[in-house]
């Protein structure tokens, strides 16, 4: 694989990750985590989003007017979210009931809107489509890791399978509450942001 | 009675971003000075204040399905259901307020616009607020109570906004751990004020 492709393809998983470093998308990432398996679903509609809109985006970038480029991203955007909306009411219903708003928000998730701005706009299909593949493999890698953790650490189980026998259940594992809360959600990226960047040294900030 | 239960629940219990981590990108990115976080906090009330109900109006009287009665008569209505283009509708709407809001301000109040400015045309893709309008829906509110629920769920995204960019103007002194300085610290931070609003957690009026 050329070094240009792969860049575009696995910088975000790492060095570029969305999430982690972009800051972008971060409402979904938390709350959909509870669990693992809305996480898995969750990665798939964004992945579904961002490559169709990428690609749209790419191939209408030299007949979009700069003027209403927004409100035509969002267009575009907002029909492939009524798709994956529609297929997931029609094919995963339950978990489309436990996703509720917030399959219709990847809408205003800035990675997608932030990708096709900066990135989508001034490039071919091709690129385009690498792109948003290796941004959702970014995004989807952050919502795995939070997802396993926090179904695990809260309930002791692995998409629905027990893991660790919970005490109410006559098993050992006492179920830590809090990671099922919010400040769980939030914690757990605050850890995975730190050691992230205890590992690559030139990621971190230079002010609080 | 029942109203202002809505909006005690809207601003703390359910607070939009502490518990529903809505508007998460500007909630983080906003929050590094107080005064900007006053500003962009103001102008969330303020769209979603507008939003919310209107798209209310939008989903009773077009979208829903029968909604048409009104101009089609109860029988041809009765068929034609056109939920599927709420997305695309509340987003629409949503990005027009906000260029009408930003030019309306800007044509009467010059000292207002200047201090939001910058924030108005962000807002179009604050998720706060299409979350705002995708909860009424989904909770069945009627015209009052989505007025009242927008203004409440503004409150409480621009009181957590504030809260955040006061601590992190202080954090600038203290030694952190260089690999947590700035994202890390603020997630950690937002974390224990999310624990902090849990205590509102059984609140009823």
């Amino acid at each position: 694989m050329q070094k240009e492709t792969k860049d575009i393809l696995f910088g975000p998983i790492h060095l570029k990750n969305p999430i982690t470093l972009q800051v972008l998308g971060i409402c979904s990432a938390l709350a959909v985590t509870t669990q693992l398996e809305p996480a898995l679903v969750m990665s798939a509609a964004l992945t579904f989003v961002l490559v169709g809109s990428n690609v749209t985006v790419s191939l209408l970038r030299n007949k979009i007017p700069g003027s209403i480029r927004v409100i035509t991203q969002l267009a575009i955007i907002a029909s492939l979210v009524i798709l994956a909306d529609q297929i997931m009411k029609a094919f995963l219903f339950d978990v489309s009931k436990q996703l509720s708003v917030f399959v219709g928000l990847i809408i205003t998730n800035c990675i997608v809107m932030g990708r096709a701005e900066a990135f989508a706009m001034a490039n071919p299909p091709m690129k385009s489509a690498l792109d948003g593949l290796g941004n959702s493999l970014g995004y989807s890698a952050i919502l795995i890791i939070v997802g396993f953790f926090r179904e695990l650490l809260g309930s002791g189980k692995l998409l629905g399978h027990v893991v660790m026998p919970t005490v109410n259940n006559g098993g050992w594992y006492n179920p830590n509450g809090l990671m099922v809360l919010s400040p769980g959600a939030f914690f757990i990226i605050g850890l995975i942001i730190w050691a992230q960047r205890s590992y690559s040294g030139e990621l971190q900030e230079d002010e609080n | 009675m029942e109203l202002l239960n809505l909006f005690i629940k809207a601003t703390f219990i359910e607070n939009m971003a502490l518990a529903f981590f809505l508007g998460m990108c500007s909630f983080l990115a906003v929050s590094k000075k107080v005064e900007t976080a006053v500003g962009l906090g103001f102008a969330v009330i303020f769209v979603l204040l507008i939003t919310t109900p209107l798209n209310n109006l939008i989903y009773h009287y077009l979208l829903q399905e029968g909604a048409l009665s009104w101009m089609l008569g109860e029988e041809r209505a009765a068929t034609i259901n056109l939920e599927f283009l709420t997305f695309i509708a509340f987003i629409a709407t949503i990005a027009a307020m906000v260029q009408i809001v930003e030019m309306a301000i800007d044509k009467f109040s010059p000292a207002l616009y200047g201090s939001l400015g910058v924030f108005l045309p962000l807002i179009a893709v604050n998720c706060a607020i299409l979350g705002g309008s995708l909860f009424m829906v989904q909770r069945e509110y009627n015209l009052a109570e989505s007025t009242v629920f927008g203004v409440g769920a503004g409150t409480g995204f621009a009181l957590a906004m504030v809260a955040l960019a006061a601590i992190r103007e202080k954090l600038k002194y203290s030694n952190v751990p260089p690999g947590l300085r700035g994202l890390g610290i603020t997630f950690i931070t937002t974390g224990l004020m999310a624990m902090g609003f849990m205590i509102f957690g059984g609140i009823q009026l």
